[in-house]
């Protein structure tokens, strides 16, 4: 008999500069033919060592490295962190501050399932799905930006509240070379009122756009084949391998902190929890679309709750949060105050606290040890990233290599969080 | 949370060392030998069912209660008194130095809990978990990489977050926040290359504890 040719296994990297890497990843699979053997996530190449940096700051001078955290839903991650804070303090924001944050939260649930399905959907090779979402996306910034300034690293939560009160009005566009007044008129048609209003405006609008994306993916063809019993994993094996958020739902299981652990006013609000049957990539697509029309129905719940209610939005106490610009102009006290806030910062009692949220990519923790100083003496964060991608290996094997884009993608993996 | 608390001070009071319920969070303090047997209890008994293990990490108690500036007494050096480096302060090092912490979340019974290891300085491994959790195996990685805990046990104990061939461990408090090497492209030998780091330690907004009246409560 003559010799078989020796057959062996090949290793080749997939990244860290691949398009369907999400950010820096660098993936050692090692492929017999065009099967996956084994993949090795080498990660750590956005590592910030943002945990350090923390313990060299007064607490609030963090809160803007919250936000670099998971870029895409930045928002969610100041929350983590804030309510960390609130519980050593003992302190809670006035309630109007709470609905205030589930509204914003809600909506980076949205900007951030946008961003995934549009990545998604571009990885898995359907262009025009990336253009729908950004659509929606740039109105949702906008948001973002009317009320903090920034569109993307907002800082706008602050232990004992948020920032500043919702605006009144919406900036507007003016009209420029590329758009003349009669275009203008136009984009500017749903911004004459306060911010409230043209977040209702696009709440109504949303249902359809989401009806848009769905008829594009979820009876095509081409989308079942590459997404349905890709990427199994079963309910049990999902817990144990410490999967949350959609990656848990996607398998059937209906845990949601945001109803099993309430925080903030969600306990107050009306909605549902979508949960996947199969655990492949195709149900954590319908869990994360089902999503999005819940978010949109707790914005709308949360918009008409906050016109009917004003109030304060930060807590009346000059220890945490500073005084007002006028007060500090009149009153030596507040003067004082806002000198050792902006300097020194406030110390937080000694003693250990783990915030959890329901980020949009699953368990979002913040683990804070205080030794009594301004700074925190330990920050952990617990990204939700972090155990997805550790998953990854167990995922892929066995597919193809076309599946591993599906599949990661499906993870909804940002680095800046997984790396810190 | 409280009949949490009874039920673990029954069945698992010869293997804890401490146990202690503050703002509704439940912490078992646990001596390294006893880790993996009681991390089998916490998931395998129905009363605890503890399934998920939500976090582990590593923490560092060197510069514990020490602050960088002293608000007890006043010197007369002005603003000197806060950029003192730790280096230069004379404290007693913590004994045991480092902790490991896990974070564990019951999906059915809807409860979490906390357990910490103390390990001290000079025999800093503690058993691996990743046997009970499989997702224990990158927390453990990290913890391992950050603070140079070893896990006995561990499948596969690498570095993953620092870069490769990285020296050190940078979460120790003893680690200076700007590192020890920068890298820098050398036109000369073609290739990166690591030297030591051109700038000083600088201590922006030094450490202050307070003692505050209004936490003298049971917090901690």
């Amino acid at each position: 008999m003559d010799k078989m040719p020796e057959i062996r296994n090949y290793t080749f990297n997939f990244g860290p500069q691949h398009p369907a890497a999400h950010g820096v990843l660098r993936l050692i699979l090692e492929v017999d033919g065009e099967t996956i053997v084994r993949a090795d996530p080498h990660i750590g190449l956005l590592h910030r060592a943002t945990e350090k940096l923390a313990e060299s700051k007064p607490y609030n001078h963090t809160i803007g490295y919250m936000d670099r955290l998971d870029y895409v839903s930045m928002m969610c991650n100041e929350h983590g962190y804030v309510l960390a804070i609130e519980k050593l303090l003992g302190v809670q924001p006035p309630i109007r501050a709470q609905y205030i944050r589930v509204m914003f939260d809600e909506m980076t649930r949205a900007l951030n399932h946008l961003l995934w399905l549009a990545a998604h959907a571009l990885d898995i090779g359907a262009m025009t799905v990336f253009l729908y979402c950004f659509r929606e996306r740039e109105e949702l910034l906008d948001c973002y930006e009317a009320v903090s300034g920034s569109r993307m690293h907002a800082t706008y939560y602050r232990p004992g509240g948020v920032y500043r009160d919702l605006p009144d009005k919406m900036p507007k566009y003016r009209a420029s070379k590329w758009h003349n007044e009669k275009d203008v008129a136009e984009m500017n048609a749903n911004r004459d009122g306060s911010l409230l209003d043209f977040i209702w405006d696009f709440t109504e609008r949303f249902p359809k756009r989401i009806d848009e994306y769905e008829t594009l993916l979820t009876d095509n063809r081409i989308w079942k084949q590459r997404t349905v019993d890709i990427g199994v994993i079963s309910p049990d094996r999902a817990i144990a391998m410490g999967l949350t958020g959609p990656m848990l739902r996607g398998s059937g299981v209906a845990w949601d902190l945001r109803r099993k652990q309430p925080y903030e006013v969600y306990d107050k609000l009306d909605f549902d929890i979508p949960v996947g049957v199969n655990g492949d990539c195709y149900d954590r697509y319908l869990v994360r679309v089902a999503e999005l029309r819940q978010s949109n129905h707790i914005i709308r719940q949360c918009v008409e709750w906050l016109r009917k209610n004003p109030g304060p939005v930060m807590i009346d106490n000059h220890k945490i949060a500073p005084p007002t610009r006028v007060d500090m102009k009149e009153s030596m006290e507040a003067l004082i105050h806002h000198f050792k806030l902006m300097t020194e910062g406030y110390c937080l009692p000694e003693g250990e606290a783990y915030a959890a949220i329901e980020h949009p990519k699953g368990e979002f923790g913040v683990y804070l040890v205080s030794d009594g100083a301004n700074k925190p003496y330990r920050l952990k964060i617990r990204a939700a990233g972090f155990p997805h991608l550790a998953a990854l290996d167990e995922l892929i094997r066995g597919h193809m290599i076309a599946d591993v884009v599906a599949i990661l993608s499906s993870l909804d993996i940002v680095f800046g969080e997984v790396d810190r | 949370m409280e009949i949490l608390h009874t039920k673990i001070q029954e069945k698992l009071n010869h293997l804890i060392q401490n146990s202690k319920l503050a703002l509704g969070e439940l912490t078992l303090e646990v001596a390294p030998e006893h880790l993996k047997e009681v991390c089998l209890i916490l998931r395998d008994d129905p009363e605890f069912d503890f399934k998920l293990l939500v976090d582990v990490c590593g923490v560092d108690y060197l510069h514990y209660g020490i602050a960088e500036w002293e608000t007890e007494t006043a010197t007369t050096s002005g603003f000197e008194r806060g950029v003192e480096p730790y280096g230069m302060k004379n404290f007693n090092p913590k004994e045991p130095r480092f902790a490991t912490v896990y974070h564990l979340l019951s999906l059915d019974k809807n409860q979490r809990i906390r357990l910490r290891v103390f390990l001290s300085e000079h025999e800093l491994k503690v058993d691996s978990v990743e046997s009970i959790w499989p997702s224990a195996n990158w927390f453990e990685r990290e913890a391992f990489d950050l603070f140079g805990i070893s896990f006995d046990g561990h499948p596969d104990l690498r570095r993953i977050l620092t870069d490769y061939g990285f020296v050190g461990h940078p979460f120790r408090k003893d680690f200076p926040l700007i590192g020890r090497v920068e890298a820098r492209y050398d036109a000369k030998q073609h290739r990166v290359i690591y030297e030591p780091v051109s700038i000083e330690p600088r201590i922006l907004e030094p450490k202050v504890i307070r003692d505050d009246t209004r936490y003298e409560s049971d917090n901690g």
